[in-house]
């Protein structure tokens, strides 16, 4: 502590004697704001610069060389931050031409695509942003899970990153409506009756979040709201919080062979260069990416929202397209409540169950982890297809069991079915390769996260007009 | 002895904290309570005409009240409110199948509201209908609720 006080004394007193009268006033200017030196000339300037910079000093000044590698975190986490920057530069651009009131809102967008400078640009940036950050921090979440990355210290970190995860989804979900097209209408109307589907609460929270029974200007202003304030307030402190934790865990998890011990003392370098560095690399690739996408793909807008036609078909968007596959064969309750609310618990439940080893730092945990994630994996992309042709074309509870409630034969059955499947499948997984429980574990996970895919694929791809099965090459 | 006085303030600033919390998180509820205006706007009796203009077993589309008028083949009439009841879509009448299919998810309901397929869990709602002197007037304040079709629900001339 004292040594690091005498060391930052030391270059506030050495630099300006060394650059000399050359810089003069522009020096002075950068000194009164950055205590570090400006152009690192040793080992020593590069330490100072990263522990005394606001933002630098949330990285370590060394860190072990081998979680460096770039294929150990992909720099997803990074290219999330990076596309959340990104949105809030847009999304402030766009709030100055936006109109949040369902008479003006179309015509704005339509304005601000045709007349503002770089307008169509910043809003497709924006989109594109906002549908890339889904997809990263799911990856960002298939690495951590993975890498094992969510035993202790790191558990709580999980947590917050679940959270983060539905705050974007949230985010993602209130902007679909701003447009007031049909596409936005239509998917919001679908998926604020979801709500009514909840016991009890259902047409109260259903009420709150419309402001009113129907989609209009009150549930306009709500969502305007949530989507400019609430929600993105909300990202960037957990995000804080994300990044601090992931200091205090020491950086991220060391990553090990399947047969090597942890290291004790892993090789250390320094943070500059050789974090800061990649990390803006990637940073900039992801930048020019985004910028290149969207000169080149633009944004969707339908027409303006019609409330008397309901298009068809009426999707929802393509991060929703699971629960919507799921809607067309559960009673809502089950497939827009209960299995929504069993997967979040799930996935908050990960860090807190009770492992037989720790295996973090080890991808995919084993040779024989691997070999039955990869069975896992198969099982759901062989499955999954089946049981929706099946119950598309011939399963069907309700005639079978007449007399039975729906909630029963078209909820209740088929999900204590599947999951007595699941359970199934864990065991005998579990006996078959005399595996331990991490493993059985990290099978079950791939084979939900597979079907869910699969689902999502299905939906996107698969369903036509009146959300009949067709092959997307026949139209 | 001092101890236990300090946990003690020290709990009653926790509460006190609390107490403050629980006031703006009731408040919070309250700024997001829907207001009256938005159901204030959304309906009122709608006329659709004298009983004449619409033949029995015919379905007439009152796009502003967002209602069907439907007259039944025995000169009854029913008023079905044209959202679909599994998750809000607005139900077209094809007249060549003679039933309601609704775009997003399929369902489809019969001249009377009942349904013919699946998601939607039961018939449309209705809006009461009313008949004086010769004119049908619709109730388009609030939608009436149903499993399913029944006699009592409709009005004859
Ligand atoms: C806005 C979204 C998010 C941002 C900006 C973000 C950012 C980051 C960054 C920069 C790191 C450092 C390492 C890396 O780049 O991989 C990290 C690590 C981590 N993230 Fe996230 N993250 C987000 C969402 C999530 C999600 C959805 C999860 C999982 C549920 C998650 C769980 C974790 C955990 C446990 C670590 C520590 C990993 C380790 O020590 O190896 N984060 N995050
Ligand atoms: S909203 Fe009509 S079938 Fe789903």
């Amino acid at each position: 502590m004292s040594e690091k006080r005498e060391r930052g004394k030391q270059t506030a007193e050495a630099e300006p004697a060394e650059s000399g009268e050359r810089q003069g006033v522009l020096s002075g200017v950068w000194h009164s704001i950055f205590r570090g030196p400006l152009v690192p000339r040793s080992d020593r300037d590069r330490k100072l610069i990263v522990v005394q910079n606001f933002l630098l000093h949330f990285r370590p000044v060394r860190l072990p060389e081998r979680s460096l590698r770039y294929t150990h975190t992909w720099g997803l986490g990074g290219m999330s931050l990076v596309l959340v920057l990104l949105l809030v530069a847009t999304g402030v651009l766009m709030m100055f031409v936006y109109q949040p009131s369902p008479e003006e809102a179309y015509g704005s967008i339509l304005a601000m695509r045709d007349e503002v400078l770089f307008g169509k640009l910043v809003r497709n940036v924006h989109h594109w942003s906002a549908n890339f950050l889904v997809i990263v921090a799911l990856l960002h979440l298939l690495r951590v899970y993975f890498t094992g990355a969510f035993h202790t210290p790191r558990q709580f970190n999980w947590i917050i990153g679940v959270t983060l995860l539905l705050c974007i989804l949230a985010s993602n979900f209130t902007g679909y409506l701003l447009p007031w097209d049909q596409l936005s209408y239509w998917a919001i109307t679908i998926s604020t009756s979801m709500i009514g589907y909840v016991p009890l609460a259902g047409e109260w929270l259903q009420g709150v979040v419309r402001g009113g029974t129907d989609i209009g200007s009150a549930t306009l202003i709500t969502f305007y709201t949530l989507h400019t304030t609430v929600v993105p307030v909300t990202i960037v402190v957990l995000m804080a919080f994300h990044f601090w934790r992931v200091r205090k865990a020491r950086g991220v998890i060391v990553p090990r062979g399947p047969d090597e011990e942890p290291e004790e003392y892993p090789e250390r370098v320094l943070a500059l260069p050789n974090l800061l560095l990649r990390e803006l690399a990637v940073a900039l690739a992801l930048v020019a990416f985004v910028l290149v996408f969207s000169v080149v793909f633009n944004a969707p807008l339908g027409n303006e929202a019609n409330p008397g036609m309901s298009p068809n078909p009426a999707k929802a968007p393509w991060y929703f397209m699971g629960i919507q596959e799921l809607l067309l064969h559960f009673h809502p309750f089950f497939a827009v409540v209960l299995i929504p609310l069993l997967i979040a618990g799930a996935l908050l439940a990960i860090p807190y169950l009770r492992y037989d080893s720790d295996a973090s730092g080890v991808l995919l945990l084993s040779h024989r982890g691997r070999r039955m994630a990869a069975i896992a994996a198969v099982t759901a992309v062989v499955v999954t297809p089946v049981l929706i042709v099946l119950d598309e074309f011939w399963f069907d509870a309700g005639a079978w069991l007449p007399g039975m409630p729906s909630v029963v034969s078209n909820g209740l059955l088929p999900t204590v079915v599947l999951a007595a499947a699941l359970a199934g499948f864990y065991v005998a997984l579990k006996r078959r390769y005399a595996a331990s429980n991490n493993e059985a574990i990290q099978a079950s996970f791939v084979l939900l996260l597979t079907a869910l895919a699969v689902l999502t694929a299905t939906g996107v791809w698969l369903r036509g007009p009146g959300m009949a099965l067709v092959w997307p090459w026949i139209s | 002895m001092t101890g236990s006085r300090r946990g003690f303030v020290w709990k009653i600033w926790l509460g006190l904290g609390g107490v403050a919390l629980a006031e703006y998180v009731w408040i919070a509820a309250d700024f997001l309570r829907p207001r009256a205006r938005a159901r204030a706007s959304n309906g009122a009796i709608v006329v659709a005409g004298p009983v004449e203009r619409f033949e029995p077993g015919s379905v007439t589309a009152f796009p502003a009240g967002k209602f069907y008028l439907v007259r039944l083949e025995d000169g009854g009439f029913i008023a079905l409110y044209r959202e679909c009841t599994h998750l809000g879509c607005t139900v077209p009448w094809l007249d060549d199948e003679g039933r309601f299919v609704c775009p997003c998810h399929a369902s489809a309901y019969d001249i009377r509201g009942n349904v013919l397929n699946p998601p939607a869990p039961r018939a449309l709602d209705l809006f009461p209908v009313r008949i004086e002197n010769g004119i049908v007037k619709v109730d388009t304040r609030r939608a009436v609720k149903r499993q399913t079709f029944e006699a009592a629900q409709v009005t004859y001339a």
